[in-house]
């Protein structure tokens, strides 16, 4: 069936909901009003008020509770309104959630997901992606879709994982992205990488809109005579190093993309393993395209000028294959 | 400029005479005398340079944790204890082997050396350890009866907190969330007169603690913490509205801590005079002298019930303290449940 990202998601979550009576949702207008971004439309209708529980602006408490109710048998999918407000449950998140199989051997299986990301307008608390914050607290999962079906599918694995795992949407994909999504229950295991396209020149690894602009470059640069592969690594933690240092060994060149902000980036981990485990395979240097180094900025020709774009990577990979 | 004021409460009438049973009033006493003989055998652990971490006494806090816990049903309910609730773990049954193996981090802690103090859990005995970010279990705390609600079972949450703690962000959250809910959890705020070395006057400007009850719609009371029947009493009727789903309770205990944050701490910055005046409200001394007074129990069997849970702690921490650390291979597992042998 075609679907939205959107719709793919609120597929996942709708199929484990009424597939496991433990899944209930909590959040911020998720219920009467149907989320934010209407991604929850018509579950109050089907779920009740007790599954789908609408949240006081209690960012602590809605993931505190999530990770409670998961400690006594519930699969709890916290929805942040937009991933910014993560910031208000970080302690939830990196003290209690991320520490609680390390410290008791207890699973915690809760999602937080949230729409996250820039290029909408969103000004400095509407834009971020904040996913290597907890890549690098320890004990979470970190999940960023880039397509409906795998979104679908990341989320049902999600939901049935033991661990907290955080599931970063990217809110300029929810209805941009379209495509077939199979019906009921559909799984994409977690740590898995794919090759989006395969390609022999130059690897191009990313994830979430990311993936998306290296398509739209990888489009470009085949009319140029450029071969691009473009690996979608769908999740941060856990890693699928293997498809990554894969592809490099074959191409020897590689550009790293991703939306979030470059330094302390994701990029930064996988050029890193990429440069201790495939030196030796590499014909060029490993390049990053990331935004800028600041707050995601709210006129459009400022937020335009930080985030990175399908230019820079075509430039990127140019660069690389010249090198 | 003064204190806001709020309309005066009656004053708690003191339980003068005990609705308990005999059996009932020793229990309370020995559970009481084990967290202080704990304290002792810690402290001299301490002295003897063999601790390893913090050693939190709860001298002082007894009539609370014994108090609170024994309200609750300790095979159907819950608790998420803090630092100075060590007669909490005793009224749920933890057995002091597991308990100091868990402390002292050795081999065969449920925490696997991963963490040590009173921060295990064990879900058999219904104990959920805290974290040192205060406050951060109690919305988990709210999130785990608001599940055994969802399921129509009978789940009381016990928690607490310090008069400095209950200044952190996160019990805001998680008390309005649970009053909005009407889940069952009962909040004790152990106003025990410092946070480390900052005093209550610097901590929070209200009256009692307990007044922020009314800015959640919930019920509160402050009660004299050394008075493990009052502590009982007002607990019991705490879970009594949480079963009949009534909601949190928030109940301030005023007790004073009678050493330092951690024994570390000299804590010189609290006035002698404060130390005598609640010395003389002992809360174990005084609830000795009543049972003796009402016949319950002999001098003789009090002075023998403190020797022998003395004796009986140090043999289990000397026990514990023999064990061999845990296995450093530990460090590297079960950072995530993939890795958990089910």
């Amino acid at each position: 069936m075609i679907m939205t990202y959107l719709e793919a998601i609120a597929d996942g979550l709708r199929v484990a909901m009424r597939n496991d009576e433990r899944v209930f949702m909590i959040g911020e207008d998720i219920g009467t009003y149907g989320g934010a971004f209407k991604l929850t439309k018509g579950f109050l209708e089907e779920f009740g008020p007790q599954r789908i529980m609408d949240a006081p602006i209690s960012e602590s408490a809605i993931i505190g509770a999530a990770i409670g109710a998961s400690l006594n048998g519930m699969r709890p999918v916290a929805e942040m309104q937009f991933i910014d407000f993560i910031t208000n449950g970080f302690n939830q998140l990196v003290t209690v959630a991320g520490t609680t199989a390390y410290r008791w051997s207890l699973p915690v299986p809760m999602v937080v997901r949230g729409p996250s990301g820039g290029g909408v307008g969103g000004n400095p608390f509407h834009s971020r992606n904040p996913e290597n914050w907890f890549v690098h607290a320890t004990g979470l999962k970190v999940v960023c879709p880039a397509f409906p079906a795998d979104a679908k599918g990341l989320m049902m694995s999600a939901i049935r994982d033991n661990d907290p795992v955080i599931y970063f949407e990217h809110k300029g994909l929810y209805r941009k992205i379209k495509e077939d999504v199979p019906e009921g229950e559909y799984y994409v295991p977690l740590g898995k990488a794919r090759i989006v396209r395969p390609g022999k020149h130059v690897s191009v690894i990313a994830y979430g809109s990311a993936v998306h602009m290296a398509l739209e470059a990888a489009a470009t640069l085949e009319a140029e005579g450029l071969d691009v592969e473009v690996i979608d690594i769908r999740s941060l933690v856990p890693f699928d190093e293997a498809t990554v240092l894969d592809s490099v060994r074959r191409t020897g060149r590689a550009v790293v993309a991703h939306e979030a902000v470059l330094t302390g980036g994701f990029g930064g981990e996988i050029v890193a393993r990429i440069s201790e485990k495939a030196f030796t395979f590499l014909d060029a240097p490993v390049v990053r395209v990331a935004a800028f180094d600041s707050p995601t900025p709210f006129a459009p020709t400022l937020e335009r000028a930080v985030l990175p774009n399908a230019g820079g990577i075509a430039d990127a990979v140019r660069r690389t294959a010249a090198f | 400029m003064a204190k806001a004021k709020r309309p005066q409460q009656a004053p708690q009438a003191p339980v003068s005479s005990s609705t308990l049973s005999e059996t009932e009033r020793r229990e309370l006493l020995r559970y009481m005398v084990m967290a202080r003989e704990f304290d002792a055998a810690m402290l001299r652990l301490y002295r003897q340079g063999k601790a390893f971490g913090g050693v939190y006494s709860q001298l002082g806090n007894e009539a609370v944790s014994v108090g609170t816990a024994y309200a609750l049903d300790t095979k159907a309910d819950v608790l998420f204890p803090m630092h100075r609730n060590i007669g909490s773990h005793f009224v749920f049954g933890q057995d002091l082997d597991t308990l100091m193996v868990n402390h002292l981090a050795r081999k065969g802690s449920q925490m696997r050396g991963t963490d040590g103090t009173g921060h295990y859990a064990d879900p058999a005995k219904r104990i959920y350890g805290n974290v040192s970010h205060l406050g951060a279990m109690i919305p988990v705390a709210a999130g785990f009866v608001l599940a055994s609600k969802m399921r129509g079972e009978s789940c009381v949450a016990l928690t607490y907190i310090g008069d400095g703690g209950a200044q952190v962000g996160e019990v805001h959250e998680a008390l309005n969330f649970a009053a909005v809910q009407r889940l069952p959890l009962i909040l004790v705020i152990e106003n025990n007169q410092y946070a480390y070395s900052t005093p209550s006057s610097l901590e929070f400007a209200c009256e009692r603690l307990s007044d922020r009850a009314l800015g959640y719609g919930i019920d509160g009371v402050t009660i004299d913490g050394t008075d493990v029947e009052l502590v009982l009493a007002t607990t019991r009727k705490a879970v009594e509205r949480a079963r009949r789903g009534e909601g949190p309770t928030l109940i301030e205990t005023v007790t004073m801590r009678m050493r330092g944050h951690a024994e570390h701490d000299d804590f010189a910055y609290v006035p002698k005079a404060m130390l005598e005046e609640w010395a003389a409200k002992d809360p174990v001394e005084r609830y000795a002298e009543r049972l003796i007074a009402d016949g319950v129990m002999s001098t003789e069997s009090v002075k023998q019930l403190r020797e022998e849970t003395l004796a009986h702690m140090i043999a289990a921490i000397d026990r514990a303290v023999e064990l061999p650390w845990p296995d450093a291979e530990e460090a590297f597992r079960n950072v995530f449940m993939d890795e958990v042998a089910q």
